[in-house]
């Protein structure tokens, strides 16, 4: 069963019905004991890096998700604020996320290119590696996007995609079980629904 | 590179999807959930409901729409219309809205936008601003003047001030809607859209006036809008929404073409 981990960062029901609609159902898991009973998971989640973080440690899913994560190796996949709290460590509060991919996370600055933060709305994907969650998507697909704040990876081999905002940003990445896009697929119409059914089918 | 946003406006009475010029004369014209899908299916980018059900008591069948909607369609869309509380937001963003605006409400209370992205994200929060052109004076310096209840009370409060303070206050985007254009079919307040737009560093909808692609154009190049709101011009079958974004991409304007 695939479980979306509910830490009380953002509404959880539009990811949760788009996988009811590729066929794989998905169940919310808020507590340590329904993350332990997942054999993949999804961490979605908007809003602030550092508060997030805190959640998860005071509710103890920070320690779970790392058991499940690092030494059961479920398969996992951040979506937005949930990718980016898989990295070592993010300008936004100053605090350290899981640290399963080496990567850091800091706020768009566009002080000469005259560019909106936050980045808001459709924008493409230049994939480097379509074998896992690219599987058979048009490259001229368009993704949702929505943040002010972006990672960064150490190992160009983890990138899977890259986005054109100012400059070339990471849009999704993988590293061995740990999968995470920026943008939402669960508002990406077709296209993003693809995503999810590869990752449902990993 | 992002692509400007292409966004159909349902207004929603008890349930209904309704079309009225400058907020009068509404006629039903719709189930929104269904209408909702039609667009999803077209090429909509991002969907735009605003309750207009006056009875705050009737505001459950509003949150029942939200919850249709969401098991419906994949992208994001937003809701607005007497939100005025927190608990307001909250209703309507867990039954499956991305992005809830706040009007008149934040007009008379800001701090209900700082509150609410402070609750939920800035990302949630849209401003919406009605605006009408008053001429500029030493009150209004830029001419233009924040009115609520669809245009009838003025607010003394100028527009672009009002912008810049909710963007301040945490607002994630702006739906700005010109209530002298609203209606018209005669193309959007290009002059106040472009005002606004350079103003802030938040994207910025366009909204009121729209009645042929080119107004979308103008609004979206000269205009410097994000995203364009369309109602009655799609609602009525007299463009597509593939015909309007053609005509953008013919011209050099960046839309998601395909879907």
């Amino acid at each position: 069963m695939i479980g979306i981990v509910d830490y009380n960062m953002g509404n959880l029901r539009s990811v949760q019905k788009a996988f009811d609609r590729i066929g794989a159902p998905a169940k919310i898991a808020a507590n340590i004991d329904a993350v332990a009973a997942c054999r993949k998971l999804v961490l979605p989640g908007v809003g602030n890096f550092s508060k997030a973080v805190n959640i998860l440690k005071s509710n103890g899913l920070f320690d779970e998700l790392n058991r499940a994560v690092k030494i059961r190796k479920v398969p996992i996949l951040g979506i937005c604020l949930g990718m980016q709290l898989m990295a070592d460590f993010s300008e936004e509060g100053g605090v350290n996320g899981f640290g399963w991919i080496k990567a850091q996370v800091s706020r768009f600055s566009f002080s000469q290119k005259n560019l909106r933060v936050p980045h808001m709305g459709w924008n493409r994907l230049l994939i480097q590696n379509d074998n896992t969650l690219f599987k058979g998507i048009d490259p001229d697909n368009f993704y949702y996007f929505v943040h002010s704040y972006y990672i960064k990876c150490a190992n160009q081999g983890d990138v899977l995609s890259e986005t054109d905002y100012g400059n070339t940003f990471v849009s999704a990445f993988r590293h061995e079980n740990i999968y995470g896009c920026q943008f939402h697929p669960e508002k990406s119409h077709d296209a993003g629904l693809k995503i999810l059914k590869n990752f449902a089918d990993l | 590179m992002l692509s400007k946003r292409i966004i159909p406006c349902l207004d929603v009475r008890e349930g209904r999807t309704t079309k009225g010029v400058k907020f009068k004369n509404n006629i039903d014209i719709g189930d929104p959930v269904e209408m909702a899908l039609l667009y999803y299916e077209a090429g909509a980018d991002e969907i735009v409901f605003y309750d207009i059900t006056a009875s705050h008591e009737k505001r459950d069948i509003m949150i029942d729409v939200v919850r249709k909607v969401a098991e419906t369609i994949f992208i994001p869309f937003s809701v607005g219309g007497g939100i005025r509380t927190l608990e307001d937001m909250r209703d309507v963003l867990l039954a499956g809205a991305e992005k809830v605006s706040v009007n008149s409400a934040a007009v008379k209370d800001p701090e209900i936008i700082s509150k609410g992205a402070e609750a939920f994200g800035s990302q949630c929060i849209v401003l919406g601003m009605d605006v009408k052109y008053v001429g500029k004076s030493e009150k209004i310096p830029s001419g233009y003047e924040i009115v609520i209840n669809g245009g009838r009370t003025y607010m003394g409060i100028d527009a672009l001030k009002w912008a810049k303070d909710g963007q301040q206050l945490g607002a994630g985007e702006i739906c700005l809607n010109s209530i002298d254009a609203d209606g018209t079919k005669d193309g959007y307040e290009l002059t106040l859209t472009e005002l606004i737009s350079s103003a802030v560093d938040i994207p910025v909808i366009a909204s009121g006036g729209a009645g042929r692609p080119e107004h979308l154009y103008d609004v979206l190049t000269a205009g410097k809008a994000d995203a364009a709101l369309i109602a009655s011009m799609v609602h009525y079958g007299t463009y597509t929404i593939a015909e309007i974004k053609s005509f953008l991409d013919e011209r050099g304007v960046k839309v998601r073409a395909s879907w």
